[in-house]
């Protein structure tokens, strides 16, 4: 599998996603400079974590307008998999890329913390390696991670199965206890009408070895491996 | 320059120097009498911006300095001692770690979100103007009494000013400590520090070298913040301190995210002859030290800097403390270089200046000279002060016979665990993101030290920050020993080799002798520790005057500290995780209760002498643990502090999920001293062999002795107490979640 990984002025966690590829493929993924339109043919693309442009405008807003988001909106039209991760999934919802939004988490505060999430869907390119209704741990790391949409939008994301992961207690519970930030009906990722594109806030990327926070986010890089290679 | 040799001129509307403006710039008239020696005529404003700068307490050490030289600061692994932009360490492998720890008080008193954010700045762009990649944040915060009205706001405007900077940086925040005490009330502290890693033969130093060589101006633009920041940082505080606001920087973390990649982009080529931050006093100290380090002189063009605003002049632009900026001196012909890859992370870039061998510091503005000073005597002639002193006498040991045991056992932990001091921190470092880099492998309240992963390796970094001010302050020897002695154990109990210290001495006006001999007495004991320990000090910083309206801080000598474990998979946290492990308690328990925090939450007493600090036996403790968690014997380690015995096993328990019983050795000691008490130099090891623990300790001579064991979901203390873990666990972290959401 052949990947790339976005970089902005401000990105930030494009070191780890690379280093999880790597560690999964063996593979050091290409990195792709904000201003770079025309970058080498990949298997993947990857939307990393970070501030892009400080954030200092609606977080996302700005890098949804660079000359690399152009490339991979066509791209992504063409089937290219996406792969948004916490600042990726605020840049590509702002892109069009995805629906809803990400609003300031409800508490107002930056959250890291380890947090649960239910798998929804085993069905895609992403999530081929889960099963339906598992429950995993992986961290989160934002000040907006808040995800919104309205009534008809949520009511289609679940009719066709576009919602990936939830948050949820250590026992699956879908409540209010295991929402770290306030998504609306616990949304913790989701996915674009073809499942090609998938965003989400939570870091698999920070959960790939046992010693630094657990193993449960590297079933998504095998799975990807597994379908693109 | 051929001006050079002409007096400045005088620029319009330039006021005369008068006595004083002299004192307004905080110099003494025998400082300013000294500044007329030097210069051999008035200076103009922007010579006087300067010397009062350069001579201000913060850049120059004045008081301070005399002592400073009593602590060791070599061992073979040590590459970089005090002096340069961070103290550098070697960890093996060709690898070096590179650390400081830096005081960040009045500005985060004044305007705590800026205050704090611009502190993680500053001590950032320490660690990586000398080369390295930060890999870790830590942060040592003092408060005020929670009852003041001013310590919510501050608590709330600090932390989110250390994460909203850290967390843009993408340095995980790893660690750290905070305390409340009604000494803090109008003097907050907070220390920042920054643990980077670089190869050994890519350090990038201070020192000037070349005559004709570019130097070169790089980052954010000079606005007008912070303007005499080093100046407002060396004089106590008053009632209209808030008024120094203007003299608070402004930080810009996404700025500095590019200059930290761009700088380290610009490193890897071989362009670079010197590289120094503009921290405080910005461009003048700068500027200042590379050349003075260098034997050199310096002519700064100073129309050239790149401006925020229109209508600066050079006294605002040589005194600016603006965020974010670097000094660089290229080797000839590599401007373009670097030139280009500022401009690719969108950064200012200017060749304002050039190095000449007239060892002067000559300022031009549009071809004009207003400025020309000396550099060697400014250095060689700055004042250094040995400040009359009173040593602090040994308070009498308090009888722990005097002191009363709970009457309710159960609530007398509760209470402990759920007082401020010991409450959980939760709330405060999940608002730090102490993940990212996926290198994290002991996480805030998992151990006593964090630990990282060195990239690309299997080592590890521990590192810890430490004080316990109310022993200071009881007695200043005792307390500079044993905060070396708890950070030296920290590192100890997750099984890494304590490597190295940096440190952050904040205390009160030391034109006070019985101040002065706060300084002296810390310094007398942390000097002690770290000799026997082979802890040397590469790194530090001294923070005066923290005092408002004459009442000073509890005198606060913050250790930060940095170990390396070979094998990180060898490493241990405190967490309690699994049922049926021996739980050994090391070291000798003697039932120390004077300044203890059961003492002081449970007696509302502050009193009597603090435990002893015997360093022979605290090393010979400390290898033992560290011998036997690295033999694979341990399951998990705790060192004893604050609160003693009960406080760190509940702590172990709540943490792992794992319940555990134990019954008192018998002894001579009262239950309460036994279990509160804070005799140093002891750990609680968890383990699968104890008996193993048991003879390897009697063969080392070390007192060990088996409490009981893990599991269950209760914390059992025989015939004493008996509490169910979640009512621990939610008396320890109900508390400042509690206290912040409250309204008034």
């Amino acid at each position: 599998m052949k990947a790339a990984v976005l970089v902005f002025p401000g990105s930030n966690r494009e070191g780890d996603v690379a280093q999880a590829i790597e560690l999964v493929t063996g593979r050091r993924p290409q990195m792709v400079w904000h201003g770079d339109g025309d970058f080498e043919k990949t298997d993947l693309i990857v939307v990393p974590g970070g501030f892009s442009y400080g954030d200092y405008l609606r977080c996302g807003a700005m890098a949804a307008q660079s000359p690399v988001m152009a490339e991979v909106k066509r791209r992504a039209a063409k089937g290219v998999p996406v792969l948004a991760i916490c600042n990726g999934f605020q840049i590509v919802t702002e892109a069009g890329l995805l629906p809803g939004t990400l609003m300031r988490n409800q508490n107002l505060k930056f959250v890291c913390a380890d947090v649960h999430l239910k798998v929804e869907s085993s069905q895609s390119l992403f999530t081929n390696r889960y099963q339906a209704g598992q429950v995993i741990r992986v961290p989160v790391a934002h000040a907006e991670g808040n995800y919104f949409a309205d009534d008809d939008t949520l009511k289609r994301l679940e009719d066709r199965g576009q919602v990936a992961f939830r948050y949820c207690a250590p026992d699956g519970t879908v409540d209010g206890t295991g929402n770290p930030n306030g998504s609306v009906r616990n949304i913790a990722g989701v996915f674009n009408e073809t499942k090609t594109v998938m965003g989400l806030m939570p870091h698999p990327e920070n959960a790939i070895e046992p010693m630094f926070g657990g193993c449960d986010g590297k079933a998504l890089f095998e799975g990807l491996v597994e379908a693109l290679t | 320059m051929s001006l050079e040799k002409n007096p400045p001129v005088k620029l319009p509307n330039e006021p005369a120097i008068t006595p004083q403006i002299v004192a307004e710039h905080g110099l003494s008239p025998d400082e300013y009498q000294r500044v007329l020696a030097i210069m051999g005529r008035t200076p103009t404003m922007v010579e006087l911006g300067i010397f009062s700068a350069m001579w201000s307490e913060h850049c120059s050490y004045k008081s301070s300095k005399v002592w400073l030289k009593k602590l060791p600061t070599s061992a073979p692994w040590v590459i970089q001692g005090p002096g340069e932009n961070a103290g550098v360490i070697d960890i093996g492998d060709g690898q070096a770690a590179i650390f400081k720890m830096e005081s960040h008080n009045h500005p985060s008193y004044i305007e705590p979100y800026q205050g704090a954010a611009t502190g993680v700045g500053g001590i950032l762009r320490d660690v990586f103007t000398m080369g390295a990649r930060p890999v870790a944040n830590l942060n040592a915060l003092r408060f005020g009494d929670p009852s003041h009205p001013k310590t919510r706001h501050l608590v709330s405007g600090v932390v989110a000013g250390i994460g909203g900077y850290g967390n843009c940086m993408g340095i995980p925040t790893v660690g750290g400590e905070t305390n409340f005490h009604p000494a803090y009330n109008g003097n907050i502290l907070v220390n920042a520090m920054t643990v980077g890693i670089a190869p050994t033969d890519r350090i990038f130093y201070a020192a000037a070298a070349g005559v004709g060589n570019p130097l070169v101006y790089v980052g954010s633009k000079t606005g007008r913040d912070g303007i005499h920041g080093a100046t407002m940082s060396s004089t106590e505080f008053n009632e209209d301190s808030e008024s120094k606001r203007p003299t608070v920087q402004v930080g810009d973390p996404f700025v500095e995210k590019l200059l930290l990649e761009a700088c380290l982009e610009l490193m890897a080529t071989d362009a670079i002859v010197a590289i120094q931050d503009m921290g405080a006093a910005g461009l003048t100290s700068s500027s200042f030290e590379m050349a003075a380090k260098g034997g050199l002189g310096v002519v700064v063009e100073l129309d050239k800097v790149p401006m925020r605003e229109t209508g600066m002049n050079p006294y605002e632009l040589m005194l600016s403390e603006s965020q974010e900026r670097m000094l660089i001196v290229l080797k000839p012909g590599r401007e373009e270089l670097a030139r280009k890859i500022f401009e690719k992370w969108e950064l200012d870039f200017a060749v304002i200046g050039h190095l000449t061998d007239t060892e002067r510091m000559v300022l031009s503005w549009h071809g004009d000279i207003v400025g020309n000073i000396p550099i060697p005597p400014l250095v060689t002639e700055a004042p250094v002060y040995e400040r009359p002193w009173t040593p602090t006498p040994l308070p009498a040991v308090l009888d722990a016979a005097k002191v009363p045991a709970p009457k309710d056992w159960n609530a007398s932990l509760l209470a402990l665990i759920g007082s401020p001091d010991l409450a959980s921190k939760a709330w405060i470092w999940h608002q730090y993101d102490h993940l990212i880099m996926g290198n994290t492998a002991i996480r805030p309240q998992d151990g006593d030290a964090a630990l990282v992963r060195v990239p690309g390796g299997h080592k590890g970094l521990a590192m810890t920050s430490d004080c316990t001010p109310r022993y200071v302050q009881a007695h200043p020897e005792t307390g500079g020993r044993q905060a070396v002695a708890e950070a030296w154990r920290n590192i100890t109990a997750v099984g890494a080799k304590p490597l190295a210290v940096t440190d952050n001495m904040n205390f009160g006006n030391p034109q006070k002798p019985e101040i002065m001999g706060q300084f002296a007495g810390a310094i007398t004991g942390m000097a002690e520790a770290c000799k026997v320990l082979d802890f040397p000090v590469v790194s530090g910083n001294v923070s005066l005057y923290n005092e408002t309206e004459g009442r000073p801080i509890l005198p606060t000598p913050t250790i930060g500290a940095v170990g390396v474990i070979e094998d990180i998979a060898k490493a241990v946290g405190s967490r309690l995780c699994k049922a049926g492990l021996g739980l050994v308690l090391v070291g000798e328990t003697r039932g120390w209760l004077g300044q203890s925090i059961y003492l002081r939450e449970a007696c509302g007493r502050e009193e009597g002498a603090p435990p002893p600090v015997d360093l022979a036996v605290e090393r010979r403790n400390g290898d033992f643990v560290r011998d036997q968690i690295l033999q694979g014997r341990v399951a998990a380690c705790h060192d004893l502090s604050d609160g003693g015995l009960l406080v760190a096993l509940a702590e172990m328990a709540i943490a792992g999920g794992t319940g555990l019983e134990i019954r008192l050795p018998a002894s001579s000691v009262a239950p309460h001293a036994f279990l509160y008490g804070e005799d140093q130099a002891r750990y609680v090891l968890a383990s699968g062999s104890a008996d193993e623990v048991l003879e390897a300790a009697r063969a080392a001579g070390v007192p060990a002795v088996l409490l009981g064991y893990s599991g269950g979901d209760s914390l059992v203390v025989r015939d004493l107490l008996t509490l169910k873990l979640a009512d621990i666990r939610e008396a320890h972290e109900a508390w400042l979640p509690a206290y912040m959401n409250a309204t008034e």
